[in-house]
Order: C-alpha cells, then structure tokens, then sequence
C-alpha cells in the first residue's frame, strides 16, 4: 500500500475514493440532489428497468450530475414500464413512462441539466408513490 | 470500477453482534450472490446506530429504509424484496410506540428527530475496518490542514474558541489543557486517550471506537502535535474486545498510509499510538489512577496538583482526553469554531452523547446538542415512559451524578445547569425512573456500586461510602432511626469534602440529591415504616382486597410457600409472615385484587 | 527563593514556594493534626499519599477541603485550620477511621505509643456515630514480625519503607475499597515473601498492626527456671534509645542503667555484644586484608570490594537480591551470632554448663535479629546459639514489668570476660561505624603504625550513599558506605555493572544503621531522635579508653587460649558462615 505523502496527496486521495460513501453521504440529504427513482417491480424489471437504471447512474455520473439513483417498487404505470420518477431540487416530481436509453439520454439532457420537459410525462400526483400500495 | 446501487448498512456494534449481527451479514452476502447482484450491492458491516435496543439494525442506502430486531433469516426476504423488488419488509420497520405506525426512515423516527449527531457522525454510516471510508469522509484532513497549513497555537486557539469542554466528565475546556500541556518544556510528552468508560450505564466510547477510530487516532495526532507529544497511548479497557480489534486495524491501517508513524504527511511529524489494557476498575478512568495503571502501579489515583499536563506518565507531561472529547476535534479543524460554538448553551458548546436507559420507551446511544432539556430527551426522544407510567426523576451522571425530578425537566442540558441542580454531566449516563422506583432504594443501588468501586486509598470514601451503604440498607430494611437521616446527610457531605479523587467526591450525590428532592420518601421509611415505592421487601406487604378478589384460586396456586388460604368463590388471604414477597400472587391475578401495601 | 504570603487562622505567613500549608502553618505554631503523613528529613523517607485527610483545613474559595500536608501555598491564600466544618469533617473522618478499627487498646501492643490512640485523644473522640462492618483479615506471625491487619489504617507508611526506602517491595496495598490492606503479594506471610525483616515498616507504622513478635514472657521463662543459666549481651545502639522508653531524652546514654536493670532482672551474666563487634572486626580486617593481599599482588580472581556482613537485614536482601553475588560479602558472622557461638563454647566450657543449659539473650535494635538466630546454620544439635532475641522495646517493657523506676536506678558494670568493650565496638550502632572500627585495626595491621588520628569523620554522618578514601600509608583504600537497602541496592547494580572502585563497602538496613532499627523506641517521624542517638553513639566511643578492637585485651585472650588467630581454622568454625540462594526458595 502507498503512503500518503502530502496533505495535496490525501486530498487527492480523498476524491478519488468519495464515490465509497457518496451514495451513503447524498441519501442523507436527497433534497438537494437530483432523485431518481427506477421502478423495480417484476414488471419493470422484465422490461428492462435495470439496465436504465444503470445506464441514468453511469450517464450522470459522467456528466458530473449530483443524482441520488433509486430503485423503488411498482409505481402503479405498468402499462408504461418501464417507468422513472425524477424530483429536481425545489421541485414537484416528474414521472416518465416507457423509458429506454435514448428516452434516458433525453431526460438527462432536456429536463435534468436544462429544466425543459420531455415527452412521455405522465400526468399523476405524487400520491401514487407512496410505496405503501405495494402490500 | 463497479459502482454499487445500494449499500446494505448492517450494524457492527457490539449491541448487534451479540444478536447475530454476523450472520446476517453472512446472509444477506449468499443471498445477494444467489441472485446475481453482487455487482449493484455492497453489504457494509458499520459501526453502532445507537438504537441497540431494537438491533441488529440494517440500514438501506440510498432509500435510508431503516429495518429493526433483523434476524439472520431475514436476509433472504430483505435481499428478494428490497433489493431486487424495490418494495419494503414493512414487517421490519420500526414501530411508533405513541402511534403505532410503521416508521420507514430513521429521520423520521422519534428516538433520531432531536439528534445532531458530531462525535457520532460516522458511526452506523462507515466501515470503521476501512481506512478508505474514513478518508473519503474527509477523514485525516484536519490532521493534513493543522499539520500543513497551521500552528500548532492555532489549533489549540481554535479548540479553545469553539468552547469545546471535556466529555470525560469534568468538563475541563480542552482547548486550555492543551495549551497547558504544550507549555511545559519536557524531553518527551504524551497524548493519552481515556477508553477506561467505568460508568456501567455508558457505552458511548465503546461506541465511537467501534465505528469511528480513525477519528480518535487522528485527533490524538492532532493533539500531539499541539502539546508536542510524539507518542499516543490508548487506555482501553480489555472487557471491549470488539474496540480493541478495530483500533488495532484501525492503527495499522494508518501506518500503512502513513498517517501515523514517522514524517506524517511530508512535514516532519512524527506521531504513533500504543495500546494499554485496563482491568476494567471504575477510577481507573481517573487520570492520575489511568497512569498509575498504565505505569503498572496500583490504580489509584494521587492527589492533583500536580496535574498529569505537568507530571502524568512516566513523570512526564501527559495530556489526557476522553474518546468523545477527540471524536469533536477533526470536525472542528474542518468546520471551524465558529460553527461549532453555533450549537449549545452558553457556557457549553456542541452536542453530548448520552446513553439513555430504563424506564424509557426508547433507550439507547443519542446526541443531541447542548442546551436540550431533559424533558425533550425523555419524552422525545426517549419516546416517554414505558408502560404509560408516571415519570419520576432521572439520574444523570452516572453512579455518583445526582438524581433530577419533574421540576429540573425543563432545564436546558450542561454542564453548568446539571452541577447547579445537584448533578453533573458525568460520563453522559442518563437512567430514568418511574413511579415504581423507590429513591431510598436508588441511593442504595448507587452506593453498593461507589463500595464496589472504591480504591480503598483515602479513609472517607473507602469506609464511609460503606457506612452510607449499611446505613441505607438499614433504612430500606425499615431500621433506620431519626438519628440516621442526619448522620446520612453530614456523612454525605463529610465524605464529599474531605475524599481524594473525583470518585468520593461525588459519590454521595445520588443520596443527597434524593433526601434533597425525595425527602418524604426517607422519613416514610423511618417514621412510618412504609415504601411509598413499595419496592423494599421488607416494608411492603402484599394484601388481597376482599372486595376484588372472585376467589378464582389462582393466587394459592402459584404462591411457593402454599401462605394463600380462602375457599373456592370466596376472598383469599395471605399469611403474612410466611409470605415471602415473591410477587408471583401478585402478577398473576387477573382482577387485580392483590395490592401492593 | 521564591516567596509566598498567606495567611493561616488570620496569622499571616510568608513562606518558600512550595512548602505545604501543613509546613507553613507549623512555622506559626499551628499543628494540624495527620495520621498518614510522615517525614524522616535528610533520608530518602517520605510518606504523603494524602489518604487518612485527617489533615483537611479550609482554603476559602476551593470548592473542597485541602489536604494540608500535600497541598503548597499558593500567593494570598486563607487558610482556616479549624473552622467548624474542617472540625466536623476531621472528627468525621476520625471516627469513620475508628468504625473499622478493633476497640483493644487495652491489650495492644502499640497502646500509649499510638499515634492513632493519642489523635483520638486529641480531637476528644468520645464515640464513633458512624458503625458498621468491621474488616477481617488473616494474622501473620512470622519469627520477627506480627501483622494484624485489622489494625491497619492504610496510610500506606510500611508501603513506602520497604518498597521506596528499602526497595525489598514486599508491602503494597491489595484489595479495593472497605477490604483494602497492605499485604505482601497475594496476601502471602511475610515468610513466604521476600521480607528480610529489617522492621522498617514496624518502625513507621502508626498503630499496633505491625508490631515485632514479643519474646520477652520466654524470656522470663528461662530466667525462672533453676536449670538455665541465661547469659544476656545487649547491642550498641540499645544504650543510646532504651532511654526514652522511660521519658528521658533522645541521645541519653543509659549504659549503666541497663546493665543494673538487666541483673535486676534476674540475667546470671549481662555481656555486651560490643565484646562481639571486637571479635567482628578482628575476622572482618583480617578477611578485607586478606582478599586486599591478594588484589595486590595481582590475583584477578579475588572478591572486591568486599561487603560488611554484621546486619542481618542486609544479608536477607542479599540472599533474595543479588543471589548470584553471595561471594562477595564477607563471611563473619554478626555480632550477635559471634557472641552466641563463643558464649555456648568457650564461656560455657568456662562455667562448665552443658550448651543447652546455657540461654542465650540478646537484647537488639533490631528486628532481623529475632529471624537471624532462628536460621539453622546458627543452631548445633538443634540448640541456637543465641536463644532469644528481644527488642529494646520489649526490653523496656520487661523493666516496667519488674517494676523498676529506670531512672532511679544506680549505674553498674557487665560482667567479664564478654563484657569488655572498645569504642570501636560502639559505633557500630550507626551508619559508618562498622567500616570505621574496621578501619582503626586494618590500618595498624597493615601498615604495623599506630593511628594517629582515630575520628574518621569523613565516615560519619546521614547522607544515604557516603564515600571516602583512606590513606593507608600510601595505600589508598576506597570505602562506601550505604544505610538503607535502597542505597545499598545502588551500589550493589554497580558491583555488578564492573563500576564500583571501592574496597570495602559497608551496608546498613536501617536508616541510620542500628540506631534506627526496627527494635527501637518509636521515632514518629522525628529524623533528630535519630542524630541524637548517633551524637551518643559517637561520645561513648571518645569516652573509651581503648578505642581498637585489636587493644580489647579479652579478645586477645580469646585468640589466645580458644581461637587462634583471625581467619584462623577455629574461626572459620565458630565465626563465619556462609550464604544462600533465597530467590528458589519464594513460594508464590
Ligand atoms: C472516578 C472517576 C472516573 C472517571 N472515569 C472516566 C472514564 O471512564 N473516562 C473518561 O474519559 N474520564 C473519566 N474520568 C475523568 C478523567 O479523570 C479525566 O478528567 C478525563 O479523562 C479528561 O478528559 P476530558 O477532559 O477529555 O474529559 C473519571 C474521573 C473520575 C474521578
Ligand atoms: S475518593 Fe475513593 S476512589 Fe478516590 S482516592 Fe479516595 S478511596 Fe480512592
Ligand atoms: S408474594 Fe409470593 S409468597 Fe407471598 S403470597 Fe404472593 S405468591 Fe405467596
Ligand atoms: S492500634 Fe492503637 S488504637 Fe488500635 S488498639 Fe492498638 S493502641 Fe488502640
Ligand atoms: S521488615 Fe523490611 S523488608 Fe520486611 S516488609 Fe518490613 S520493610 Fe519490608
Ligand atoms: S500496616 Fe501500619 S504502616 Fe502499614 S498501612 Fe497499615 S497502619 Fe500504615
Ligand atoms: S541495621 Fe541494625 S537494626 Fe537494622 S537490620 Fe541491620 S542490624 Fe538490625
Ligand atoms: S450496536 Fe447496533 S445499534 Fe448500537
Ligand atoms: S496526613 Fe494529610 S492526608 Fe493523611
């Protein structure tokens, strides 16, 4: 194992390994981060929700975006799996149906950096989230 | 690199672990491998969440579900259903005691509303085994800032200004100790950490040790480099082997980066810690009597002056701070005096570790700022008394703090406020008492443990904390005389101003400030013969009310000494001298006929 | 000097920094009363643990109450020695001290020279409110020293004599809190341990938990019994001390006295040990002369410097110490065990008695001795040499029970032959002695000169460690002096380091040798009892007439009609012995 040499090399260190315990550190404070949810439910896992899923959190991470990426269960849209729920900061949540990498691609371009929308919004309140209804 | 979606938190505390924490980390691994997500799940075994009570607590990131009581079989259905499913195990939420809803977030948990947690921070969110996570925490970078980009006057300008005061108990400003350490001129000075914890309710050191030990190292290098000490000794005591380990990775983890050792950081400083092993003995946690013990001398302590910042280990100067007194300091480097002055009471700044305890819905490890009152941390945070009985006093302090009442409930929590109210801050212990609590009885229970613990080196506490004992117990026995109550108090007060150290000095606490605030309850033992507790066996009696009792027969039939008479459908009764006060009549009654007199 | 002002009981004071309130206030003639405390000044003794806090005063504006006797001045401070709450907290602790402590004044041992007993008096204690559970703890009766522990105080005295002063280490507090005793290790008897029964914590101790084993009601025995002829010898240092057992100064030499008390009490022949002590120093010059010789002339195997062996403390410390340097002391035995060899040969053969007819007394300051007499080497057929060794404390005690008003009572003379004395004799009751007594004969036999100069007082004195060299007509000889086992341990690592220069050394166990043995009259602490005895000690030997061991003219009989000469084969029988390996011998 390498010494840490200088306070400029532990600094340097320290960001290198942040992505140990970010995700750790932005769930505790999620409001000020752009949330993501994926739904996970066996419906939007047969339609490829997982591979969004990390697609969303490789793409942002690239892009340097602050985002906390969860998987929640089913959002109740299965018609539109699979579906992602985005809250900016300060903001109402947006859910999206019927994503795919390019639909991806386009939420994180228009609405996540730019703020614009983006078709396939699907119009609910956020009542509907509430992960309780799984039961 | 591969970038986990979720970490699974399990607790790795010592509460957890002896409710198989270890095995549901196994689990949760072999069932997470089972279903193919080793590569989006991390299993994280951290430190203590402080909510031992409800443990093993597993925590999930990022959606912060917090599960509670987890059980090792529990594994296949958090990993199947949260993981894979997104959907909760509501089964192991935490349940509201008041409410009774199923709480799904710890943020959203009473027993974690109130809290701020400093000393705490990286307990329950790191793996205390890997110095990575620490250092990813910003961990070691006060260290690098004081030892880069400051002087040693100003660190210790800096601990003063942000008010930061001892946790050991004596609330000494450790900024000032420091500053007096630093000014004696010695060939060699060390930095001790005191790891002794002897208040038996407390276990907020063991705690922070346990999740968080790269903390303490690197304020221990910090203050080494303030006072000019080049070496750190560990005083812990060898009952924490779960402490003891991860100190010891926690060091060589250290040396391996460099960050303790020789030419720290490239500046020149070098700094190591040593362990030493303490049997456990409660003023073994006393300064002078820690470096006796570390000397291998007798624990007991030595009159101070002089004080150990002159004359400690080894005759040299020694510099002796408390765990949590050292987890404050590197979050004070980062975030600055100021801030940290922001929080708190006037004269006590920051937060304080308590270990809640007893009749308290809640119990467990809590930080909450200076300045709380009790009132929010018992029925707050503590989630009230259990049971739905009366509240009755709270002992703060540990085994020779004092025991507070309804009246002291509002008062702001520190230092200060707790020595004016016939108590003191202690170690942080906090144990509440309700209804069913004699105080007499308390006192006692107190005592028993001062004479247990004694070192036997000075004549007032070593024979008068006995005498107090065998006179409460006389009390509790209902013998106490008139005569005894004032003999109690000016022993009390005797012992509390002639006694060496620290122990005796206090160690009557809990009897004067239960004749202070319980007066009625030690003459109704002397005059009156009565417990109004009715906890003391030899003052209470257990009588059937004619009018309640069905004659169901219940009561005769458990009763071990056969002393329940009375025919079928009729009113029992008990002999009372062959009735052994056993209470097994009394909980089994359904009718609640049998009282308690 | 730095100075302070305060004041105490309104008195102002100015004193040096750093003297305790307890110093301060005695200046002004306020004596706070201790029990713990205790100061031998000028020796490496001093005991402040700061436990019993019977010294408590008030100091205003400190939260509690300060231990005087381990508290400094400080600049401005005000001290109350006596306000009601210091009264009350000192009688408190008083009587929380008595609580645990057994009611037997009336049979102790140490009763009427109690320091416990005499401050119960002076804080007028007429009853202990505070009672409850007493302690108990198993008695220990080793030859030389009783303990009975439930008379301990912990003030910790005996802790500090034997583990600081005499660096034996035997004695250290055990058990926590109300159980709380000094012990040996695992509350072993001190027999078991490696105790050398040097009585320096009997000497300290403050109460009656460490007293020495009483022989003298077997003493009585023997001088009762119409079949026993019972020959007492009494050591140097007993004259100088035995004194103040009847109220006398410190430092009065009561020789004449005690001679006339001990035929009194019914002794058929009262020696001096000093007669021995002569014959000591004729075996011991001539070994050092002897091992010098060979040094000289270029032996590299010979033993120097060689150690004076007369103080049976100091051989105990050596046995278990430095197990692997037992060639390096000299082989005479002490002047107690001399006298008794020559007593039960020689004189018996003269009274023509049997040797076990014939009791041996002897009458020491020393505690050491009582274990010394008892070793198995000193005994033939069973029978010891020296029977009994009693204390000048028990001494005393046989006077008050014949009811003799000591001080009344005429001078007389010992008996003869063994009860011819030099001054040289003498001065072995105190540090230095020995090796200068050594030091008068050795010089004329080398150098066949007589001394001119026969005060060596680069010897004398009470510093720990002494040296000096002598001119022994161009031959230098270095000598070392140690009283105290601490300081002798000192010298002792240097032997063993190859570091030491000297020729002869000379070791003391006691503070002061002899004349602070654990045998004698309580010091309480006062270091000036102690130089008195010594100033006493020295005067008796300038009022001798022969001041040479060699001029005694008894022991030049002695040589020539039984010994021989020194060193010579009947010697070797009779005078020396030879040493053990103890360290095996410590059962744990
Ligand atoms: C009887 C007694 C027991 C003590 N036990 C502890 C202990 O277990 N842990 C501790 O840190 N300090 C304990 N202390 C306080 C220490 O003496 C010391 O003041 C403290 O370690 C200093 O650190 P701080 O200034 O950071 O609080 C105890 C004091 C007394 C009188
Ligand atoms: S107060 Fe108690 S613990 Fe402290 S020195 Fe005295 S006897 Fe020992
Ligand atoms: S308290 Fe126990 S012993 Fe007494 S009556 Fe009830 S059951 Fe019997
Ligand atoms: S030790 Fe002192 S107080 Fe105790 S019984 Fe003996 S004489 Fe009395
Ligand atoms: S007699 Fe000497 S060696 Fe033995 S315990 Fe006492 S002080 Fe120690
Ligand atoms: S035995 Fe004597 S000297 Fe030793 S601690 Fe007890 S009272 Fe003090
Ligand atoms: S110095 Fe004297 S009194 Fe002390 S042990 Fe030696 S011979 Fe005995
Ligand atoms: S040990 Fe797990 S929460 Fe405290
Ligand atoms: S004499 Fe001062 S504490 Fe004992």
């Amino acid at each position: 194992m390498t010494k840490v040499k200088s306070l400029a090399d532990l600094r340097k260190m320290k960001e290198e390994l942040a992505n140990k315990v970010q995700l750790r550190e932005k769930s505790d404070s999620p409001e000020k981060l752009v949330q993501v949810k994926v739904s996970m439910a066996t419906c939007g896992i047969a339609s490829g929700a997982k591979e969004i899923m990390n697609h969303m959190i490789d793409e942002m991470d690239r892009q340097a975006i602050e985002a906390l990426v969860t998987q929640t269960g089913c959002m109740g849209f299965c018609h539109a799996e699979p579906t992602i729920e985005v809250t900016l900061p300060n903001n109402e949540p947006v859910v999206f149906g019927h994503v795919d990498s390019k639909k991806a691609d386009e939420i994180i371009t228009k609405y996540i950096i730019r703020g614009e929308l983006v078709d396939g919004i699907i119009p609910v309140n956020y009542e509907t989230v509430k992960e309780n209804k799984n039961d | 690199m591969a970038k986990f979606k979720n970490h699974v938190l399990v607790c790795g505390g010592t509460g957890c672990r002896a409710s198989q924490g270890e095995e549901i980390v196994q689990n949760l691994n072999q069932v997470i491998e089972e279903n193919g997500i080793e590569q989006d799940v991390q299993v994280v075994r951290t430190g203590c969440f402080g909510f031992c009570e409800k443990g093993p607590v597993v925590k999930m990131v990022p959606d912060n579900t917090f599960y509670v009581q987890v059980t090792p079989d529990d594994a296949t259905e958090i990993v199947k259903e949260h993981l894979v499913k997104g959907r909760k195990v509501e089964r192991l939420l935490y349940t509201d005691p008041e409410t009774k809803e199923r709480v799904s977030e710890s943020k959203d948990m009473g027993f974690y509303k109130k809290q701020i947690r400093i000393a705490l921070r990286n307990c329950g969110f790191i793996n205390p085994e890997n110095i990575d996570e620490y250092i990813a925490r910003d961990g070691y970078a006060a260290l690098g800032k004081a030892l880069t980009e400051m002087k040693p006057e100003e660190v210790i300008k800096e601990i003063l200004d942000s008010g930061l005061r001892g946790r050991g108990g004596g609330g000494f400003p450790t900024g000032l100790k420091w500053e007096l350490t630093r000014k004696v001129d010695a060939d060699q000075k060390y930095v001790v950490c005191n790891a002794d914890e002897g208040d038996p309710g407390a276990f907020m050191d063991r705690s922070i040790l346990e999740g968080d030990p790269h903390a303490v190292l690197e304020a221990m290098a910090i203050n080494g480099f303030c006072t000019g000490a080049s070496i750190g000794l560990i005083y812990i005591r060898a009952e924490y082997p779960l402490a003891i380990s991860r100190l010891k990775i926690a060091i060589e983890q250290a040396r391996e980066y460099g960050l303790l050792g020789k030419d720290i950081l490239g500046t020149g400083f070098d700094f190591d810690v040593e362990m030493r092993y303490g049997a456990g003995a409660f003023v073994c946690g006393e300064e002078t009597s820690l470096i006796h013990s570390m000397e291998g001398l007798r624990g007991e302590p030595t009159v101070k002056p002089p004080f150990p910042s002159e004359s400690g280990y080894k005759g040299k100067p020694t510099n002796v701070n408390n765990v949590e007194t050292y987890a404050n300091i590197p979050v004070i480097l980062l975030e600055g005096a100021k801030w940290f002055s922001s929080i708190g009471t006037d004269k006590s700044k920051g937060t304080k570790v308590f270990a809640l305890a007893g009749k308290v819905n809640n119990v467990g490890l809590i930080e909450v700022p200076m300045g709380t009152t009790l009132r929010e941390v018992i029925f707050d945070i503590g989630g009230g008394i259990k049971d739905g009985k009366g509240f009755k006093a709270v002992q703060t302090g540990g085994p020779s703090g004092g025991c507070l009442t309804e009246k002291h409930l509002d008062i702001p929590i520190d230092y200060d406020n707790l020595l004016a109210c016939g108590s003191m801050m202690g170690s942080g212990g906090m144990i509440v008492m309700d209804e069913d609590d004699c105080m007499v009885s308390m006192a006692k229970f107190y005592l028993d443990f001062t004479v247990e613990e004694s070192c036997g080196k000075c004549a007032p506490c070593r024979i008068g904390n006995k005498r107090l004992y065998e006179m409460l117990d006389k009390i509790t026995e209902g013998k106490g005389t008139d005569e005894d109550l004032g003999h109690l108090r000016n022993l009390s007060n005797v012992i509390k101003d002639t006694s060496l150290c620290g122990l005796g000095q206090t160690s009557p606490n809990p009897v004067l400030s239960t004749m202070e605030n319980f007066w009625d309850e030690y003459v109704a033992h002397v005059k009156d013969d009565k417990c109004p507790a009715g906890q003391c066996k030899s003052l209470m009696q257990y009588v059937i009310v004619e009018d309640k009792c069905v004659g169901c027969t219940l009561c005769s039939r458990v009763c071990p000494v056969d002393c329940i008479v009375g025919d079928k459908k009729a009113p029992h009764v008990i002999t009372q001298d062959i009735c052994i006060k056993c209470g097994a009549c009394y909980d089994k009654c359904k009718f609640g006929a049998i009282s308690i007199q | 000097m730095e100075i302070v002002q305060l004041t105490i009981d309104n008195k102002k004071v100015v004193v040096e920094k750093g003297t305790t309130i307890l110093e301060a206030a005695k200046s002004i003639g306020v004596d706070i009363p201790t029990l713990c405390y205790m100061k031998l000044h000028d020796t490496n003794f001093e005991n402040k643990p700061g436990g019993c806090r019977v010294c408590v005063v008030e100091v205003e504006g400190r939260r509690n109450l300060a231990p005087s006797c381990k508290s400094t001045c400080e600049e401005g401070m005000k001290i109350n020695t006596h306000s009601v709450r210091v009264v009350n907290a000192r009688r408190t602790v008083m009587e929380l001290i008595l609580s645990d402590h057994p009611f037997e004044c009336l049979v102790c041992a140490k009763s009427g020279d109690c320091e416990l007993q005499s401050l119960a008096q002076n804080l007028g204690i007429r009853e202990v409110k505070y009672q409850g559970e007493k302690n108990k703890y198993k008695s220990d009766e080793s030859p030389a020293i009783i303990r009975e522990m439930e008379k301990c105080i912990m003030c910790r005295r005996c802790e500090t004599a034997c583990n600081d002063v005499q660096t034996v280490g035997v004695l250290s507090a055990i058990n926590r809190g109300f159980e709380s005793v000094v012990a040996p290790a695992f509350e072993m008897d001190l027999d078991h341990s490696t105790c050398t029964f040097c009585g320096q914590c009997v000497a300290v101790c403050p109460t009656g938990a460490l007293t020495e084993r009483d022989s003298s009601s077997k003493v009585m025995d023997a001088i009762v019994d119409p079949n026993k002829t019972v020959i007492v010898n009494t050591a140097p240092a007993v004259r100088a001390a035995l004194g103040e057992e009847f109220g006398m100064d410190a430092g009065t030499l009561v020789t004449g006295k005690m001679v006339s008390a001990l035929r009194k009490l019914g002794f058929d022949h009262v020696f001096d040990t000093d007669f021995a002590a002569d014959l000591t120093i004729m075996e011991e010059g001539t070994e050092l002369l002897g091992r010098l010789g060979k040094h000289l002339a270029g032996d590299k195997d010979v033993k120097l410097p060689i150690l004076t062996s007369c103080c049976p403390g100091w051989v105990n410390f050596f046995e278990h110490q430095f197990p692997d340097m037992l060639d390096i002391p000299s082989t005479a035995k002490s002047p107690q065990q001399m006298f008794g060899a020559i007593a039960k040969t020689y004189f018996a053969d003269q009274l023509e008695k049997k040797r076990e007819d014939v009791v041996v007394v002897s009458v020491m300051p020393c505690l050491a001795k009582k274990y010394e007499c008892s070793r198995d080497e000193f005994k033939v057929d069973g029978d010891p040499d020296v029977n009994l060794s009693i204390s000048t404390r028990e001494l005393a005690q046989m006077i008050r029970n014949a009811n003799l008003n000591f001080e009344a009572l005429e001078d007389d003379d010992f008996d003869q032959p063994m009860g011819e004395s030099t001054g040289a004799a003498v001065i072995f009751g105190t540090t230095g002695g020995v090796i200068e007594a050594a030091v008068r004969t050795a010089y004329e036999v080398h150098t066949k000169k007589t001394l001119e100069r026969l005060d060596f007082e680069e010897l004398r004195g009470m510093e720990g460690i002494r040296s000096a060299t002598i001119d022994f007509d161009g031959l230098p000889i270095n000598i070392g002096i140690a009283h105290g086992l601490g300081n002798a341990r000192k010298l002792l690592e240097d032997i063993k380091a190859g570091k030491s220069e000297f020729h002869a050394i000379e070791i003391m166990a006691c503070p002061g040798g002899c004349i602070g043995g654990g045998g004698q009259p309580y010091h309480h602490g006062d270091v000036e009892i102690l130089k008195k005895r010594q100033r006493a000690i020295y005067e008796e030997d300038k009022g001798k007439i022969l001041r040479k061991s060699h001029e005694n003219p008894f022991i030049q009989k002695l040589y020539k009609e039984f010994l021989g000469e020194p060193c010579g084969e009947k010697s070797h029988e009779l005078l020396h012995t030879h040493y053990y390996d103890k360290k095996k011998k410590i059962e744990i």
